[in-house]
């Protein structure tokens, strides 16, 4: 791995020698990987290498299964939690960052309820406060022009791609550090698609990213640095111009010029 | 014809005829629900009236009435729903959201489906030792709804598991990454979304209640009852009364059965009546259930 | 566009360092659970109640009667001066109105369930299925009425000498109500049978009724059998039709067309009379419902290692 250009990055968070466990069989091995803040990282390679099973490390969403392990740290900067550490309330690492999922998957409620419910949860009820936070997050995921005047139409009668930014503003509108995206455009047109990676481009300026994709384009389009995993190992990171121009792992280079996976 | 066209033909006929035989036997299944329901017209609908709804049982079958049945199945259904759908609920909801995968849920698990397999009778002499002679709670309103509650108990908690497991675990994941705590997504979005499942389940079990006999006549239901119980309100604070709970009950279908045991004619035609009356709550009961599985289904689709 | 990101609404600091409030939230959320719990040993509670009540009951009165009578004797006449506590009267009821209900239910049950899953159309099944439903959500108690006064009436003009009471139109009755319960798991277990099975047989140019019997019956052969146990319990344990149309008399007999007591018409016959608490008669409605619930359990055993044997892995 090569240096960073430290001088304008902030570490967001980190993963030192994460290794994770389904019951018995071991997914990541030794998961050693930094977060910038303010930047996109991109997770990219072989279906079945882990990208979706690190990405749910991140907020502790594997604790929701029994027998699942985590070995290693994941440390939260700036206040250094390790937040797969088993004295760490899942619920708070939640609270603090957020997730969009493959599939867009609204509440059956109501736009509104939607993007408030992060905020109900949080015990905040008074109504001038929510309406404000949901425009707010509607806004910053692009997509209050197309439903103010129907919010409180139901979340399932939306097109996908609308869907989609709703999940995006729902996950917004707590205001996470840190925000996951698991191949958010894997079930969308190329429309929808193009509009979510704006998007993507546009949040970075106030929060970190980390997105998994299949799409090595895309990968390049959106992210700022990269890594490519295989078999439950990171292979290479490093800035995602060096990554798609100038490999240092054959490995890599062979799977973004699509000779494998 | 050739002999292999031959035997195609026969073939094809034989299969003809197995079919028309199917369908013979599922006509006759529902012809039967019509002939009885048309025997039970014919012998009482003449006795329906507003007499036999609001007079109380007699010696003299043509002054006879229901009042004290069907106010008493109301009551006791009160109980029976009052104590089988919360501990039905959140049984359910323990086991399909929080038990963990071990030997005593698994005992959980087969116990109800043992339960659910236990001859109704049975349930009546277990309420008999324990509610009516442990418990001391006589033979009354509370006795009598507890013993069904406790009846359909497994039945609601397998209905609403089912309803539960509709909803997709991509829905819970959502609410999980948002910060809910395990109640707050069972609270806000498990119950929610599988109420129109849950509620079909709970009416279902009810009418299944309401037509049920044997385990009240172990409990002892009394059959003769001139009198209605204590009302569930009071003029002064706190305005609800439970003295009801306490006091002797009879039932529709209890009623029926007293009127059907009897050798004189004049009471099978009372018998008859109150069987339709009885069928009428199940059959509404039941339409009311497809009805709302029909639009909770048209209001949420996965 | 802009919130800053360190101005978030919630108490972050205060919740990692994990303070009261998140405490308070911990504690609420593992109170509630113990509830739910709760209310999930509450069916084991049941179990423990019925089992306990039973064997309780049963054994003071075995300590008054020997088993080997209560097994051996030929008369059942615990209410008589001159008592007879042998149960095998009403084992034979049982086993004979359960026998008819069967010989009705299970040939009727099967066809309508091979018809909707192999020929009905759609919109047959859709209208169909909820009539079946609806049979089985008649109340007993109706059924019990439809068999005396309209099964045996009709009988009676086939058998002129046909008691009032018998056996057989209660068998009949039950069986009828038990068909929907037969008829919908069948069903279930057949249309889960693959269709890739299905189209080898009609590859090999079998007709619908081959495929029917040859292959779908058998693939599906485990959950039938569940079908039928459920049936037999329903049987079993099935209690106003026979109490109000099989008559309530004891008798050691194997002929349905005879009155006879079952084990659950018995129950309700002393329920309906004034007897005692504590009295031998009390009991031996306990040690009937005892031996009632370890036939039932006997045939679900029985029904659970059939579906084990004929459990087919597509
Ligand atoms: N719930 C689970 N239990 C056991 N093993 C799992 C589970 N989920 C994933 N795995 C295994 O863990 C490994 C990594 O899976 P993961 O879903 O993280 O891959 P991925 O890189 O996201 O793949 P894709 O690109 O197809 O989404 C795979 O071998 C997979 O089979
Ligand atoms: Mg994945």
């Amino acid at each position: 791995m090569k240096a960073m250009d430290a001088s304008q990055t902030v570490l967001k968070a980190e993963a030192r020698g994460l290794n994770f466990f389904y019951g018995q069989a071991q997914a990541l091995h030794g998961i050693t990987l930094p977060i910038y803040d303010r930047c996109v990282t991109a997770l990219i390679g072989p279906s079945g290498c882990g990208k979706t099973t690190y990405l749910r490390c991140l907020n502790r969403m594997h604790d929701l299964y029994p027998g699942n392990r985590y070995e290693g740290e994941v440390t939260l900067y700036p206040d250094r939690v390790n937040i797969v550490g088993p004295e760490v309330d899942p619920i708070e690492v939640r609270m603090r960052i957020g997730m969009v999922f493959q599939k867009p998957n609204p509440f059956p409620k109501s736009i509104y309820e939607n993007v408030a419910y992060g905020l109900r949860i949080r015990d905040v009820s008074n109504r001038s406060e929510l309406d404000a936070v949901v425009e707010r997050a509607l806004r910053e995921a692009a997509l209050w022009g197309e439903v103010k005047d129907r919010l409180q139409a139901s979340a399932l009668n939306i097109s996908g791609g609308q869907q989609q930014r709703l999940c995006i503003a729902r996950a917004l509108a707590t205001s996470p550090e840190l925000l996951l995206f698991d191949e958010p455009t894997s079930a969308l047109d190329p429309t929808a698609t193009s509009r979510i990676e704006e998007l993507v481009t546009e949040l970075k300026q106030k929060v970190a990213i980390v997105i998994v994709t299949h799409n090595m384009q895309q990968a390049a389009r959106v992210s700022d640095y990269t890594a490519f995993m295989y078999e439950g190992r990171v292979v290479e990171y490093d800035r995602t111009e060096t990554i798609f121009t100038n490999p240092t792992v054959k490995l890599t280079e062979e799977y973004i010029t699509g000779r494998f996976g | 014809m050739t002999p292999i066209q031959q035997k195609i033909a026969r073939r094809k006929a034989l299969d003809r005829f197995f079919a028309f035989e199917g369908l013979m036997v599922m006509t006759a299944a529902l012809l039967v629900l019509l002939v009885l329901v048309g025997q039970l017209m014919f012998d009482g609908l003449s006795r329906l009236s507003w007499q036999f709804l609001t007079s109380f049982p007699s010696r003299f079958p043509a002054q006879a009435g229901i009042v004290s049945a069907w106010v008493g199945t109301i009551l006791v259904m009160l109980v029976t729903a009052m104590a089988a759908i919360p501990l039905g609920v959140g049984a359910a909801i323990y086991l399909e959201e929080y038990a963990p995968k071990n030997w005593a849920t698994e005992l959980i698990e087969i116990n109800i489906a043992n339960l659910a397999g236990v001859p109704s009778i049975v349930y009546g002499l277990m309420a008999l030792g324990l509610l009516v002679y442990q418990f001391r709670l006589g033979q009354s309103f509370l006795t009598a709804g507890l013993t069904l509650g406790m009846l359909i108990l497994p039945m609601v908690i397998i209905a609403t598991r089912e309803a539960i497991l509709a909803v997709p675990p991509y829905v819970r994941e959502a609410a999980y990454a948002l910060g809910a705590t395990k109640w707050q997504t069972v609270r806000d979005h498990v119950v929610p979304y599988s109420m129109g499942g849950m509620l079909t389940g709970m009416i279902l079990a009810l009418s299944r209640a309401v037509g049920e006999t044997a385990p009240l006549i172990t409990v002892g239901a009394l059959s003769f009852i001139a009198f209605l119980p204590h009302p569930p309100w009071q003029d002064n604070f706190p305005y609800v009364s439970f003295q009801w709970l306490f006091d002797p009950f009879t039932v529709m279908p209890i009623q029926m059965f007293n009127w059907v045991s009897r050798p004189q004619e004049e009471f099978h035609v009372n018998a008859a009546a109150a069987g339709l009356i009885l069928l009428a709550m199940t059959v509404v009961m039941n339409a009311v259930a497809i009805v709302i599985r029909a639009r909770f289904r048209k209001r949420i689709h996965w | 566009m802009g919130v800053n990101v360190a101005d978030m609404p919630v108490e972050k600091k205060d919740a990692l360092s994990g303070v009261s409030p998140r405490l308070r939230f911990r504690l609420k959320e593992r109170a509630i659970e113990s509830l739910l719990q709760l209310a999930a040993l509450t069916s084991v509670a049941i179990t423990l109640g019925i089992v306990g009540i039973l064997s309780y009951e049963s054994f003071q009165f075995f300590s008054q009667i020997s088993i080997i009578d209560f097994l051996t004797d030929r008369q059942w006449t615990p209410l008589f001066a001159d008592a007879h506590y042998g149960i095998l009267p009403l084992v034979t009821g049982t086993l004979v109105t359960t026998i008819v209900a069967l010989l009705v239910a299970i040939p009727m049950g099967s066809l309508i369930a091979i018809y909707l899953s192999e020929y009905a159309s759609r919109s047959v099944r859709e209208f169909v299925k909820p009539a079946l439903e609806l049979l089985s959500a008649v109340p007993t108690v109706v059924y019990g009425y439809f068999a005396l006064l309209f099964v045996t009436p009709a009988l009676q003009q086939l058998w002129p000498g046909l008691p009032g009471f018998n056996m057989l139109s209660a068998g009949l009755v039950i069986g009828m109500m038990i068909v929907p319960y037969v008829s919908s798991v069948s069903e279930d277990a057949m249309r889960a049978v693959p269709t890739h099975l299905r189209e080898g047989a009609f590859a090999l140019g079998a007709t619908r009724m081959q495929t029917a019997l040859r292959v779908v019956f058998p693939s599906a052969l485990s959950g039938i059998t569940a079908a039928y146990v459920l049936g037999v319990s329903r049987a079993i344990g099935e209690t106003m039709v026979v109490a109000i149309a099989a008559g309530m008399q004891p008798t050691l007999t194997l002929n349905p067309l005879e009155p006879a007591a079952t084990m659950t018409a018995y129950i309700v016959q002393v329920s309906l009379g004034d007897v005692p608490h504590g009295s031998v008669a009390y009991q031996t409605i306990f040690a009937t419902g005892l031996m009632l619930l370890l036939l039932t359990l006997l045939f679900n055993i029985a029904g659970h290692v059939l579906k084990k044997r004929y459990r087919q892995v597509y």
